[in-house]
């Protein structure tokens, strides 16, 4: 599947596209199927979004889960915080991550 | 330290209004993110993977308690509780919000800092000896001439969009502290034989995907014609440079690609031509400024043992202390380098007990590594165990200071967004690898130094041992190098070969150190003995 | 020239710019277009026919025409230089400082904008081509 992501233009945060809004929680994503730049370049001209980009993911039980690390470390946080992560109280958020 | 006239912060005042007014055009949509990025990162703010991220100039390195303090509150105020020194001597902050920026930086308006041209591409903040003002071999105290430079290219209306980033250091004695020869421009101050100050300049070097180590363009500058000879380089290279590659234009490459004499000549012409132009600082203004960097009130009849009976104190003394250049006196070296810590990472609370320390033992005064430590640069002798206490209490006591677990590595794919892998997990595992303080202390100075990408902001190609993380289809992978050095003998690493994962380029610097301990000689450090055998002997162990 | 935004009192020159090496050898022209990566010094030998110095600014990040236009300056040139192309506002204060007073902007300023952007730094750290009292003479006078 294919996600659209960025970071929130006000405050930086890392958002994803739910397929009408957007989300700090990746599990929150939607398939942007082939809409992708379409949705972007409206998002960004509304100010919604800085940055965005297309990823490849893949659709799991508990969500979709991006392709590569970067986007995973994007998705909850950087590996050595793990007190900083979205979830800091699961302790399999670095197995999802590597 | 230099302190601030009513001009000096009218100019932070009016860019603090200069980017709020910047930021409310990108946020009302008058500028879209190309417009602003270079505004951005021309101060020091940079969209990171989690959040923005804001890089505050700690100009030559040097910061008052007040200062420290103002950096913790804006680490707990704005961001998540903590700050990074950087490689060069900078502190960064990973979580910051956009709208927040422009009342951070009223925030360090008032202590007298800032975030101008920390980045993008412009002339960087200047870099010099942490030590200055202290160490014993020093010709002089290099801060003034680096405050004045500071002055002299901020704002610089000419040089504000150059092809690349341009980073200047500053230093005064043979020892280099800094990783001199590493940089665009490198000042050393000498003496010539009438007795005169002035500036050997070295041009040309960077690390980066094409590392090259400055070659010394000139033998003496004086002194009072430095700002004239730096424009002369700027003017050169900004004239000639490629702007149709953003890897080809870092002044390094223009230099290789005319060649040092036609570079020379280019340069040497320009600067003739800009000693007409009154453009250099007059000695009046040397002076104004060298008066906040005289010496502070030493006192005189110190006694000059340490009480050495507490073995943990005695152990961080031997590794931590330096020589001061005053009787009864000492530099005194804090790691932030806690095995399986974040290399560079201080949480407010500890960069508030730092600032208390420096207002109480080191005359207010406190230095930032490029090795990402924290230095109180004028401790007494008779101190340092009420420091070193405090210290300890605070998770700042380690004892490995350019020990093998003092490792420089960068932010990574932990929090970078250029990074192609995590650097700080590999620090964390080689520090953890090492942590015994007797096999340490065998070793001896071991420098290692990990970038998480090919920009080498954790100078993988000075270090003694180096680690470039790549992104091999996708997964992690580390390359290993061995050789470097961004000390006085700079050398550039070598690539020993294929790389390794995680976990196996742990195993190969064990491996390369095991070599290093069957080797070497008597009293040879890791990098002699790679000098005098050279690389395939080390080749041999870590690939087998 | 409704689009230009002149810091000049003479009179616009009309005359299309030509390029900088028709320029060298036409003796009759008088205004030229540099563009970025040609070396503004060529100019310097036929100054005294230059009435008009037009400099292409291909993307705003390209700050060659800051160096272009001082060149020029501190050759005695007296006549107009303009930026022409992607001009942003927050360029034009360190522009006006290295001796270019017309802009022929790729998309029209704010003027209040360029006003506020003109007026905030009151003072500057350094000499340039503009004649501002660098600070360091404001402290010793």
């Amino acid at each position: 599947m294919r996600l659209l992501t960025g970071n929130d233009l006000k405050t930086g945060a890392v958002i994803w596209w739910t397929g009408r809004d957007w989300s700090v929680h990746v599990e929150d994503a939607a398939d942007a199927g082939e809409h992708g730049e379409a949705i972007l370049a409206a998002e960004e001209g509304a100010r919604r979004v800085n940055g965005g980009y297309m990823i490849d993911a893949i659709d799991t039980t508990q969500g979709p889960r991006p392709a590569h690390i970067k986007d995973r470390i994007r998705a909850r946080g950087p590996t050595v915080r793990p007190d900083l992560n979205l979830k800091p109280a699961d302790p399999a958020a670095g197995d999802w991550v590597i | 330290m230099y302190k601030y006239d009513q001009y000096d912060q009218a100019m932070v005042d009016a860019r603090v209004e200069d980017f709020r007014d910047q930021v409310r055009r990108r946020i009302a949509g008058d500028m879209n993110d190309d417009q602003f990025k270079p505004l951005r990162l021309k101060n020091g703010l940079y969209l990171q993977l989690h959040a923005y991220m804001l890089r505050v100039a700690i100009p030559y390195g040097t910061l008052n308690s007040r200062q420290l303090r103002k950096l913790a509150e804006i680490a707990r105020k704005y961001d998540r509780g903590y700050g990074h020194f950087t490689t060069r001597q900078n502190l960064q902050y990973h979580w910051i919000k956009l709208e927040d920026a422009p009342d951070i930086l009223a925030e360090l308006a008032t202590v007298e800092m800032h975030a101008i041209q920390t980045s993008g591409e412009s002339i960087r903040n200047i870099s010099a000896d942490q030590y200055a003002g202290a160490a014993a071999d020093e010709i002089c105290d290099p801060r003034p001439w680096a405050e004045l430079l500071r002055q002299a290219t901020s704002f610089h209306p000419e040089f504000s969009y150059l092809p690349r980033k341009f980073k200047i250091c500053v230093i005064s004695s043979p020892a280099d502290r800094a990783a001199l020869r590493w940089h665009d421009c490198a000042l050393r101050i000498v003496r010539n034989e009438a007795g005169e100050e002035g500036f050997e300049v070295y041009a040309g070097g960077g690390m980066g995907r094409t590392p090259f180590i400055a070659y010394k363009i000139r033998d003496f500058c004086p002194a009072a014609q430095i700002f004239s000879y730096i424009q002369a380089i700027l003017r050169v290279w900004n004239l000639h440079a490629r702007r149709d590659n953003i890897h080809k234009q870092r002044m390094k490459i223009l230099v290789h690609d005319l060649g040092e004499e036609e570079f020379r000549r280019q340069v040497e012409e320009a600067f003739q031509h800009f000693l007409t132009l009154d453009t250099d600082f007059p000695q009046a203004e040397y002076d104004r400024i060298a008066a906040y960097f005289t010496p502070p009130p030493f006192e005189t009849g110190l006694p000059d043992d340490i009480d050495r009976s507490d073995p943990d104190f005695a152990l961080w003394v031997d590794q931590q202390v330096i020589a001061h250049k005053t009787p009864g006196y000492a530099i005194a070296n804090i790691s932030l380098k806690p095995i399986g810590g974040i290399g560079g990472d201080a949480t407010a609370e500890q960069m508030e007990v730092v600032a208390d320390l420096a207002e109480r033992y080191s005359f207010d005064d406190v230095r930032v590594t490029h090795a990402q430590n924290l230095v109180l640069p004028h401790v007494r002798k008779q101190d340092l165990y009420a420091v070193w206490q405090a210290l300890h209490e605070a998770g700042l006591a380690d004892a490995n200071l350019d020990l093998v677990t003092d490792v420089i590595a960068c932010p990574g794919l932990d929090y970078c967004t250029l990074a192609n892998a995590r650097s700080i997990p590999v620090a964390q595992k080689i520090q953890r690898r090492f942590a015994e303080m007797e096999r340490q202390l065998d070793l001896g100075e071991l420098k290692i130094k990990i970038s998480g990408c090919i920009n080498a902001c954790g100078h993988h190609h000075a270090g003694h041992i180096g680690i470039l993380g790549v992104d091999r289809k996708g997964t992690e992978n580390y390359q290993l190098l061995l050789g470097g050095s961004g000390a006085e003998d700079t050398t550039q690493a070598k690539i020993t070969g294929p790389g390794f994962d995680e976990d196996g380029v742990v195993d190969a610097v064990e491996r390369a150190i095991e070599r290093y301990r069957e080797l070497r000689d008597p009293g040879e450090r890791f990098i002699d003995t790679y000098r005098r055998v050279g690389l395939d002997a080390f080749k041999e162990a870590i690939y087998g | 020239m409704a689009d230009v935004l002149r810091f000049r009192n003479d009179d616009p020159i009309e005359e299309p710019a030509v390029t900088l090496d028709a320029f060298v050898d036409q003796e009759d022209a008088s205004a030229v277009r540099i563009e970025a990566g040609e070396d503004p010094r060529r100019l310097i030998p036929v100054l005294d026919r230059v009435k008009l110095v037009e400099l292409g600014i291909p993307r705003f990040r390209d700050g060659r025409c800051f160096t272009a236009a001082r060149i020029l300056r501190e050759a005695g040139y007296e006549g107009e230089i303009r930026a022409e192309g992607d001009v942003l506002v927050d360029l034009i204060f360190f522009m006006r400082r290295c001796g270019i007073d017309s802009f022929a902007p790729q998309s029209p300023l704010n003027r209040a904008d360029v006003d506020a952007c003109l007026s905030r730094y009151e003072h500057v750290y350094q000499h340039a081509a503009d004649g501002a009292v660098p600070i360091w003479k404001l402290r010793h006078g």
